[in-house]
């Protein structure tokens, strides 16, 4: 007889648990970020009229995005990097409409302050811990683990999709380039 | 079993009180209005036979007006500069055919203030459109031309365009009476939104004609569909002057399907969880059928020996 | 002094028993809290307004997460963000609206059980006190709520019911103004009872349902017949194995085990109105959005409301409020009103069988007219009611006087 209690009241338990399961699957999806959030996730920037090595901020989901037009006589001096010669031949830079340009998300991948440029060097430095970026966006300096992250993109003629893949995006994520 | 006994009078008095408060209470405080199933049977029947040929050369004369898409006649002015001389801006005429009732549409273009019962606003001002058929003939002319331009498949929402879209927004679909809201964002600068403004700009003036023409702005029509019955919409849009006497709204002359597209996308705006409320119903209340099944089994075990 | 066995394994039984006396917590919260065996299923009403109280407070935290407190972003940010955008915000709106209104039914079944049966003398006054409280509380906290959507049915009721402190003749605009935070209602008043709503009320309403729980312990539930038990002979009995001749079972599996059943039972009712019958709890006119330059052709407050309504409706200004605080606070005065030394279901108390079932009657057709319009032959009965329900308090004291004690009671 208590046997039989024992295993009612334990089905019951066990069947309550399943509701509850239930129950948190509802407040999981509440949590989602909300279809107007991704509906607005994209953001197209003209690029027809930048000038060289000046920074351009625009916005994309609510982070800041950095464009710079790179410099057709850059020389390899310009652009120091420990591995390469010329950050302005890396892999990372995109080409918009004939011309290359650097296009990533402004924020420091060691715990996200926006790094500052200085044109004259050439190169990005974070204020809050010291990590720097060259003007690929690769790390010069640590903290920052790993290179500024350049976001899913599109290139349209001269101007360009953020927020939208494409073959260009997906290759250069095959390489491993992107962050 | 005495419980049981117990259970009925709390139910008893539960549904006296439900039924006083709810059924019971609004059949007093709503007007019941008959639904006449869009029959519109005011109107004479037509019994001309149209031509569309024919009425394709009279609608030549609709075109200074409105825009046919439909046979790629542009709209002569833009939907402001429109309102400001019409005091709404007149309809593309394309879905006139596919919408709306044959005959009504034929008395329409006879004698546009009385079938649309909106002759009370009209007493001293003209009404924007002039009749445009002189009798039965070129009324049904012009019904055969439309019907024959209008597409086959028309979708809810650009019933709801044509037939209320010019007068109700509907914002929470992004619908404003002068055309979908533009997609754009704030310089990051300025934080202004320049693109927005000037949109506003121009549907505020859009408005203000409205307001003039109408007497008041219509209400947004995003949630509509929660907040007045089904009986009494359809009651309402089939004639209006039966649930709201006085009211500027005109009698659109919309037919069954007409109708139920527009229904279609006031529930699909206003109501966007039926379907989601439709599936995940069952599940939830067949879940606490096993529940008071195994909760039962529980109770039984414990009381057993008891009594 | 405490003993603390330093061999005992952290968080085992001996170790958790040591600090936090589990055992007797259990003891005294389940496995021996004494209930009696002789109830019907409205003894198990408490257990269910305390799991739609839990439905509300859940439901409720995932709607805060969305809602916008501002006068011109609250109803887009109910009706647009979370009816439409939120993934099953729809299903968190139609739980807490439904239960909202459900609550009150039950609350009520709760009362009027009460009163049936005498549960709020010879030691339960507490008991009925504060209950009493808890119902108030409840109300304001139904009210405040009703505010948020800010649609044309929570102005309009904010409007009115703000406008009842002006307290008639004596016209306190000033304390209107002040409730209000402004000369109508507008983004002060939303703001404060959103406050009131999310965080100072559900407050109030925890302490007073522990209060609640606490008032009953020494008192003990009522039972059918209300009968005066003797709880620890008969709990010595079932401690003894005597199962069925004990006449009281343990809270904790016994009693809780019909409650869940009850429950149970509940649920299937309450989710069929969240999914397919919900219009009741979420009146139309309240997907208008607030317009304070029109009122809607008919207002009326919540149906649990309407009884109370009423009471103030048939009468002119001053006499109306009167009545309608008379109504407000009159069932505080239940346990001393009745002057009859009988607890016993009320079907075998005599005249007060009577008041008892003119009272529920009374109060059904005070709702019902509350709500339609006060014309005509409604006026007419609504005032007749409102009538009938004064004069039944009035008359308690006196009809329960003259009740003839019934054998075997003091």
């Amino acid at each position: 007889m208590s046997d039989r209690r024992d295993f009612f009241g334990k089905a019951l338990g066990a069947f309550a648990g399943l509701g509850a399961l239930g129950a948190l699957y509802a407040a999981k999806r509440t949590w989602d970020p909300l279809p107007s959030v991704k509906a607005a996730g994209f953001t197209t920037i003209d690029l027809s009229q930048a000038k060289e090595n000046v920074l351009y901020t625009e916005m994309w989901r609510g982070k800041p995005i950095f464009v710079i037009k790179v410099p057709k006589d850059a020389v390899p001096s310009d652009a120091p990097n420990g591995r390469k010669e010329n950050a302005y031949d890396d892999k990372r830079l995109i080409t918009v409409g004939g011309d290359k340009f650097f296009i990533a998300i402004g924020l420091c991948t060691h715990l996200g302050c926006i790094p500052a440029y200085y044109s004259d060097q050439h190169k990005f430095i974070c204020a809050c811990h010291g990590g720097q970026f060259n003007a690929a966006g690769e790390v010069l300096k640590a903290p920052p683990p790993s290179p500024l992250v350049i976001p899913p993109f599109k290139v349209e003629g001269k101007k360009v999709v953020l927020g939208e893949s494409s073959p260009e995006y997906e290759k250069m994520k095959k390489a491993g380039l992107v962050a | 079993m005495k419980e049981l006994k117990i259970l009925a009078v709390v139910v008893f008095f539960t549904l006296v009180t439900y039924w006083g408060v709810e059924p019971y209470a609004h059949s007093v405080m709503h007007k019941h209005v008959e639904f006449k199933n869009f029959k519109y049977e005011d109107l004479k029947p037509i019994t001309a036979k149209g031509d569309p040929a024919k009425g394709q050369a009279l609608a030549a004369a609709c075109a200074g007006c409105h825009s046919i898409k439909a046979a790629k006649m542009p709209a002569p002015m833009d939907p402001v500069t429109a309102s400001a001389t019409y005091g709404v801006n007149p309809p593309d005429l394309s879905l006139a055919g596919k919408l709306l009732d044959e005959k009504y549409l034929a008395h329409f273009l006879k004698d546009p203030t009385h079938t649309a019962l909106v002759a009370h606003k009209f007493k001293n001002r003209p009404y924007p459109m002039p009749p445009m058929a002189t009798d039965d003939q070129s009324a049904a002319d012009l019904v055969a031309y439309f019907k024959s331009i209008a597409p086959k498949e028309v979708t809810p929402k650009e019933a709801y365009e044509f037939a209320c879209g010019r007068c109700h927004e509907m914002r929470y679909a992004k619908w404003t009476q002068i055309g979908e809201e533009p997609k754009t964002k704030p310089n990051i600068q300025t934080k202004m939104d320049e693109e927005k403004l000037k949109f506003q700009e121009k549907l505020a003036q859009y408005k203000d004609h409205l307001v003039k023409y109408m007497g008041k702005l219509p209400p947004d029509l995003s949630i509509i569909v929660r907040a007045r019955s089904e009986d009494f919409l359809k009651t309402f849009v089939e004639d209006p002057q039966s649930q709201l006497p006085g009211t500027a709204m005109p009698r659109v002359g919309l037919n069954k399907e007409g109708y139920e597209l527009v229904f279609k996308r006031l529930e699909e705006v206003g109501d966007p969880s039926k379907p989601k409320r439709e599936a995940v119903g069952p599940w939830v209340i067949g879940y606490f059928i096993i529940f008071t099944f195994l909760a039962y089994l529980w109770y039984k075990s414990n009381w057993k020996g008891l009594k | 002094m405490a003993h603390f066995d330093p061999n005992a394994r952290p968080f085992s039984h001996q170790w958790l028993n040591e600090r936090l006396a589990i055992d007797t917590l259990k003891r005294v919260l389940s496995t021996e809290y004494w209930i009696p065996k002789n109830i019907n299923f409205l003894w198990a009403m408490g257990m269910v307004l305390a799991a739609t109280f839990g439905v509300l407070l859940i439901s409720g935290i995932f709607l805060l997460m969305y809602y916008i407190p501002d006068t011109k972003l609250a109803f887009d940010s109910v009706n647009h963000t979370i009816m439409g955008e939120v993934g099953y915000g729809w299903l968190w709106r139609h739980m807490h609206g439904v239960a909202a209104s459900v609550v009150f039914l039950i609350i009520y079944i709760h009362m009027f059980t009460g009163i049936y049966y005498g549960s709020y003398k010879r030691g339960r006054e507490l008991i009925w006190l504060s209950g009493m409280l808890l119902f108030v509380t409840f109300s304001a906290e139904a009210f405040s709520g009703y505010m948020l959507p800010w649609g044309q049915m929570s102005y309009w009721a904010g409007m009115v019911i703000t406008n009842l402190f002006s307290l008639g003749s004596l016209d306190f605009q000033g304390l209107v103004e002040w409730i209000r935070g402004d000369y109508v209602p507008g983004q002060a008043f939303l703001g404060r009872f959103f406050m009131l709503h999310v965080v100072l009320l559900p407050l109030v309403i925890m302490a007073l349902i522990v209060l609640h729980f606490g008032t009953l312990r020494i008192p003990h539930v009522n039972n059918q017949d209300g009968e005066e038990i003797d709880f620890e002979a008969e709990a010595a009995k079932w401690k003894a194995g005597k199962r069925k001749e004990s006449k009281v079972i343990p809270f904790n599996p016994v009693f809780m085990s019909k409650d869940v059943f009850v429950l149970g039972i509940y649920f299937i009712f309450y989710f069929y109105l969240v999914f397919y019958h919900f219009e009741f709890a979420m009146d139309p006119v309240n997907f208008d959005p607030a317009d304070p330059l029109k009122t809607p052709p008919h207002i009326y407050p919540e149906w649990y409301f309407l009884w109370s309504y009423e009471i103030l409706r048939p009468f002119p200004k001053d006499p109306g409020l009167i009545a309608f605080g008379f109504a407000q606070v009159i069932f505080f005065f239940l346990p001393f009103l009745d002057r009859s030394p009988n607890v016993a279901p009320a079907n075998r108390r005599g005249i007060f069988k009577y008041w008892f079932w003119i009272l529920l009657v009374d109060m059904i057709v005070l709702t019902v007219m509350g709500k339609v319009p006060p014309i005509g032959i409604y006026t007419t009965i609504g005032t007749v009611a409102a009538w009938v329900f004064i004069l039944l308090w009035v008359a308690l004291p006196f009809i329960t006087k003259m009740e003839k004690p019934i054998r075997g009671q003091k």
